[in-house]
């Protein structure tokens, strides 16, 4: 079941694929996790390119809405870009992603996030977003 | 993926690449090819949404949209089927995709080395001068068996 937290944080498409908060780093940033599956294998034993993108952004938006809510901000989030480096393939296992706000102003955020298996410094990806921030009315 | 015969062909191919694994739970769908170029499809569905004010596609599936379509851009400018892992892949949204609407992906592989394959494309929704987002990307193929790929 999901907590009402991560339905904030998870949009249907990261349930759908499988996507959970875990925990928050040592940061306070929330954590995604994903066991590994079928849905997400490109070639047989790895990690899809785009599913990894996919960990990735979610784990972003995370840690973007994460950051709003603590500053008080009721804002919709638009994506403008984002840049993935794939560093490892990645295995038949549980995978982990979370992000760090590089700046966060009045429209946009800048957010680097990395993906990992078993060590957060052995990443298997990582991501710079660019993120438009619209502030509700 | 030995059942994968040695002359890459996009349409007959599609069927069975797009049968399981990630490429099958997204739903995509061989769409359209040329020489170097290919174009897939993703149906609108759901439990695919980003944002639940907005029924449009989110920006992750997109991402893997054009990062499928990228891989087979590459085999099928080399008319093989070969592995290839993406090394950097940079997408760009020019806007949300409309309501309840499929989203299509078009890559072409400009440049192929012995190692990388350099690939750019775009998504859109209907009409391909209106996109949704640009991409650009490089993969590395990879030779099983041997210490560098």
């Amino acid at each position: 079941m999901a907590s009402s937290a991560d339905l904030k944080l998870l949009s249907a498409y990261a349930h759908s694929l499988g996507m959970r908060i875990d925990d928050h780093d040592e940061a306070g940033m929330p954590v995604v996790a994903i066991d590994f599956s079928e849905d997400l294998e490109g070639r047989p034993g790895a990690l899809h390119g785009g599913a990894t993108s996919g960990i990735l952004e979610t784990a972003g938006y995370a840690a973007l809405r994460t950051e709003l809510s603590k500053q008080g901000r009721n804002a919709r989030l638009k994506p403008i870009n984002v840049t993935v480096q794939f560093l490892r393939a990645g295995l038949r296992k549980r995978t982990l992603a979370a992000g760090r706000i590089k700046r966060l102003g009045r429209r946009n955020a800048n957010i680097v996030v990395e993906a990992w298996q078993d060590d957060r410094e052995k990443p298997i990806a990582t991501a710079v977003m660019n993120v438009m921030v619209v502030e509700a009315d | 993926m030995n059942d994968i015969p040695a002359h890459f062909d996009p349409e007959r191919m599609g069927s069975m690449i797009f049968e399981r694994a990630h490429p099958g739970w997204l739903g995509l769908e061989f769409h359209e090819k040329g020489a170097n170029w290919v174009e897939l499809k993703l149906p609108w569905r759901e439990d695919l949404v980003g944002d639940p004010d907005f029924p449009v596609l989110a920006s992750g599936p997109i991402v893997s949209l054009l990062d499928m379509a990228g891989g087979m851009c590459i085999w099928t400018t080399n008319r093989v089927f070969k592995p290839v892992a993406t090394l950097d892949l940079r997408v760009d949204y020019q806007r949300p995709a409309r309501d309840h609407a499929a989203v299509y992906g078009r890559t072409e592989c400009y440049r192929l080395t012995r190692s990388a394959a350099f690939v750019r494309g775009f998504a859109h929704d209907g009409d391909p001068e209106d996109t949704v987002a640009t991409m650009v990307g490089v993969f590395m193929t990879i030779n099983p068996g041997r210490a560098n790929g």
